[in-house]
């Protein structure tokens, strides 16, 4: 155990949950407005594929980190085009912009690189930096420091900011209004599509940041499709949050805690005694869901709770049974991998029973004329 | 105060509005009548922006003023209040009426500041509005009122409502009269936008009547009848009350005992009803919309899963409670929804299909050995006869259903359950949306059928009608039944106490 639980487990955490605090940060602005943005996934890899592209010509994070947010704002605006203008479906598009963006920095690799698929690696002076290589010399010994991006702090920023603009500005209220009932927006005289080209776009400069940061914060180069599903998992934490921003970057956290387990937990020997009580655990949860879910039990929260606790104790007994004797085993490295992905499904399907989408999520609208 | 001159509107092929010209005068409230389909909202929707006129000029003040969007009209005074209301409905009433006009400046949201403010305009009327409570937590009758509020608080001068009414119980409606008076006395001009006759007379300084998108007359309201306004308005003589002989009951073929019925989220929405229905009357339930007769209505009908539905409905002496919707139709059950968009009818089907629905897999819709083949024949002679009984216009069964204007929607369904035909008939909201010379003819029918022998079971929102059709009333509150009246000798007013909790009898 001590092996895993480690201060490094916490950086971890936070270095994975960022790129996801930002996407889900952009999918927030799109989505308060009412616009479905499944494009997060291809608006991360533009994102990701502009900035190593730009500071490796460029020399400057900056100017990469930029040149990727200009990228996500302007494919964003092509969603938003889509979308709003010509009211295609959202799914669909944002679709068709996901697998554009699997495919298109293949092509364009090899046209600047001669590559395929991937950018030269880009020196590590010329990387965004950690909170020490902001401040050069400053309490070098903090590993806080030395450890974290100055990207998370960004990306904490960047929450705060935005839980500000979306319920103490005029902008963050008609944001709202018009994703939860655009008929009343326009009503009360506020453009409604106006407002929801501003929330797109938004979404795509701060995926395009995200983006960046994959590829010259976390990594030193772009590799072919290195966003690998987060933009899905910005979503699902999104939900999760209940499309507010700091439930959302908690469920980033947590998504980021699962996969940084994942990276600790491989190739490590794991005690049988914390494996029962996890596998008790998970059980307990599994079942106490189901108990939820079932309507007959007459949604008692005690009979939900005993019974799932019942099951699980027998399951307990059961492992118990089976592993008794052993000391430690390591868990097959598959296994470990399917973590982060296993507890967003568990808590998409399991535990967001009451997040409400803006009620007018999905649907373009229309004025009669 | 709001003129329009020569005002014309299509909408693709439909002439919604032609070459309308009305005058409101200022400081009075003028009601604008019509059947649906008349352009009466049309021509507001274009007074507010929200539709561009195609000709036509509008002035305010006596000015040609142009309004291209809901902020132009806001900026010359224009306040409007939609029948469906125009509130987001998680946020609070403050943040409603503020959107779109907000104080403070674009960093920084000045609620509070907000709040003193509503509250002021709220006193000032006594309209009585808590501008921290959130939208859904606040009743319908409210929720107009911050309607209302978010108009006057951007210093609106001219309120247009649209069928304001359609959403109150009877006290409401008294109250909310009493504000527009109250608003007009401190001079507030005022169009309101509806259908009911009684409401004209009661509230109205001036009338504009519209018919098939033309203004068919102007007359100032203590110059005319209800009579008179029905007659321009549907362009001949209308029987406004329901001629029925007394009923002459039979034995009940329906009973319910104890029957509730839970909603998917656990609450519970029917609660320990009981009731028959005798052959030859028509019952009526009356109730403020959401109490509970949806679900009763669709329970009866077979349309809820038995899990959901606990005690016994008896039809004929036989227990249905677990019998599904066919099986009741099979019996004699058939049903008129209340929404016939999303239960009644398959929009883009043909009336011919629509027709069949329900009876398709069975003579004389089906053929061959197991009716395994549709009988395009029999259908079509079904459908010509439903078509021609029932008077729905266009009578052509090719037309799909979305092609029929509300009124012969309804008649369509009418005509494919009466025509089962029934023993038990349920009938929810059969004139909603539909125009005057429909109603006549669907009250007629319904009245017929129950001198045929069979037994009605009737829900409307419109009070004046289910007391002018129902033999006897019962009065439906939060899922139970507060009481039973004679629609002969009882008022709206006893009928709206009982109605909101006020007294059981």
């Amino acid at each position: 155990m001590r092996q895993i639980l480690t201060l490094a487990l916490v950086f971890s955490t936070i270095r994975l949950a960022t790129p996801l605090v930002l996407a889900a940060l952009g999918g927030l602005y799109s989505e308060r407005s009412g616009v479905i943005n499944i494009a997060l996934e291809g608006l991360l890899l533009a994102g990701a594929f502009t900035a190593a592209s730009v500071t490796y010509y460029a020399h400057s994070p900056w100017v990469g980190l930029g040149a990727a947010m200009i990228a996500g704002a302007l494919v964003a605006y092509i969603l938003a085009l889509a979308c709003i203008r010509f009211r295609a479906d959202q799914v669909v598009t944002g679709t068709g912009i996901n697998i554009l963006f699997i495919g298109l920095p293949a092509v364009l690799s090899g046209a600047l690189f001669l590559s395929s698929g991937s950018t030269p690696q880009i020196p590590k002076e010329n990387l965004l930096p950690t909170l020490s290589g902001l401040l050069p010399g400053f309490m070098p010994h903090w590993r806080i420091l030395t450890e974290v991006s100055v990207m998370s702090l960004l990306a904490l920023i960047l929450v705060l900011f935005t839980r500000y603009v979306l319920y103490r500005t005029p902008f963050g209220l008609r944001l709202r209004a018009v994703g939860e009932n655009p008929e009343a927006a326009d009503a009360a005289g506020v453009g409604v599509n106006r407002i929801r080209y501003v929330g797109v776009v938004l979404s795509g400069a701060l995926a395009g940041i995200g983006g960046a940061y994959l590829s010259i914060g976390q990594s030193s180069l772009f590799t072919r499709n290195m966003a690998a599903g987060r933009g899905f998992i910005a979503l699902a934490a999104l939900i999760f949050g209940k499309w507010r921003p700091v439930q959302t970057m908690l469920a980033c956290l947590l998504f980021g805690f699962a996969d940084a387990l994942t990276i600790q937990l491989q190739g490590v020997p794991v005690s049988t005694v914390f494996l029962r009580i996890a596998i008790a655990v998970l059980i307990f949860l599994v079942i106490w869901f189901i108990a939820h879910q079932l309507s007959f039990l007459n949604r008692s929260r005690i009979i939900e709770l005993v019974s799932a606790a019942v099951v699980s104790v027998i399951m307990w007994r059961v492992v118990y049974a089976v592993t008794r004797g052993t000391q430690n085993v390591e868990i097959p490295v598959q296994f470990i991998q399917m973590i982060p992905y296993v507890v967003t499904i568990v808590v998409l399907a399991g535990f967001i029973g009451q997040s409400r989408a803006p009620r007018a999520l999905g649907t373009p609208y229309q004025k009669e004329r | 105060m709001l003129e329009l001159r020569n005002i014309t509107k299509t909408f693709g092929d439909v002439l919604a509005n032609d070459r309308v010209s009305f005058k409101v005068e200022p400081g009075t409230i003028h009601a604008i009548v019509g059947e649906n389909g008349a352009g009466k909202s049309t021509a507001m929707r274009i007074a507010y922006g929200f539709y561009t006129a195609d000709s036509g000029e509008i002035l305010i003040d006596g000015q040609v003023r142009e309004i291209r969007t809901p902020h132009d009209a806001i900026a010359l005074g224009i306040g409007m209040v939609h029948q469906h209301f125009m509130l987001v409905e998680p946020m609070t009433v403050a943040e409603n009426i503020v959107l779109g006009a907000e104080p403070g400046s674009a960093t920084s949201l000045d609620l509070r500041k907000a709040a003193d403010e509503i509250r002021k305009v709220s006193d000032e009327f006594k309209l009585s509005v808590d501008p921290n409570a959130t939208i859904e937590t606040l009743s319908v009758g409210q929720q107009q009122r911050v309607e209302l509020l978010k108009a006057l608080y951007r210093r609106a001068q001219l309120l247009i409502l649209d069928e304001p009414t359609a959403v109150l119980t009877p006290q409401e409606v008294e109250e909310f009269f009493a504000i527009l008076r109250g608003m007009r006395d401190q001079g507030k001009t005022i169009v309101i936008i509806t259908h009911k006759l009684s409401e004209v007379l009661a509230i109205s300084d001036n009338v504009t009547v519209m018919r098939d998108g033309r203004v068919v007359g102007n007359v100032k309201t203590s110059e005319t009848s209800a009579a008179e306004l029905a007659r321009m308005m549907v362009g001949r003589e209308v029987l406004l009350r329901v001629e029925k002989p007394d009923a002459k009951p039979g034995a009940a073929l329906i009973s319910l005992r104890d029957v509730s019925i839970v909603g998917r989220d656990g609450t519970k929405r029917v609660d320990k009803v009981s009731f028959e229905v005798r052959a030859g009357e028509i019952v009526g339930i009356a109730g403020v919309e959401g109490n509970g007769q949806t679900e009763l209505m669709e329970a009866l009908a077979g349309l809820i899963p038995g899990a959901y539905v606990s005690g016994s409905i008896n039809f004929e002496g036989r227990d249905i409670t677990r019998l599904d919707a066919r099986a009741r139709k099979e019996l004699g059950i058939a049903h008129v929804p209340e929404d016939r968009h999303r239960r009644g009818l398959l929009l883009d089907f043909s009336l011919a299909e629509n027709t069949i629905l329900g009876v398709h897999y069975r003579k004389p819709a089906v053929m061959g050995p197991g009716g395994i083949l549709l009988d395009q024949k029999g259908i079509q002679r079904r459908t010509e006869q439903v078509l021609r009984d029932f008077d729905v216009r266009p009578p052509s069964p090719d037309l799909p259903a979305r092609a029929l204007s509300g009124g012969n929607q309804q008649k369509l369904i009418i005509g494919r359950e009466f025509e089962l035909p029934p023993k038990f008939l349920l009938v929810s909201q059969p004139t909603r949306g539909v125009d005057i010379g429909a109603i006549e003819f669907i009250h007629q029918k319904i009245v017929a059928m129950r001198d045929a022998g069979c037994a009605v079971l009737l829900v409307s929102a419109e009070l004046e009608e289910v007391t002018a059709l129902s033999d006897r009333l019962l009065v439906i509150h939060n899922g139970k039944i507060a009481g039973e009246v004679d629609p002969k000798v009882t008022t709206n007013e006893e009928i709206g106490l009982m109605m909101t909790g006020g007294r059981r009898s």
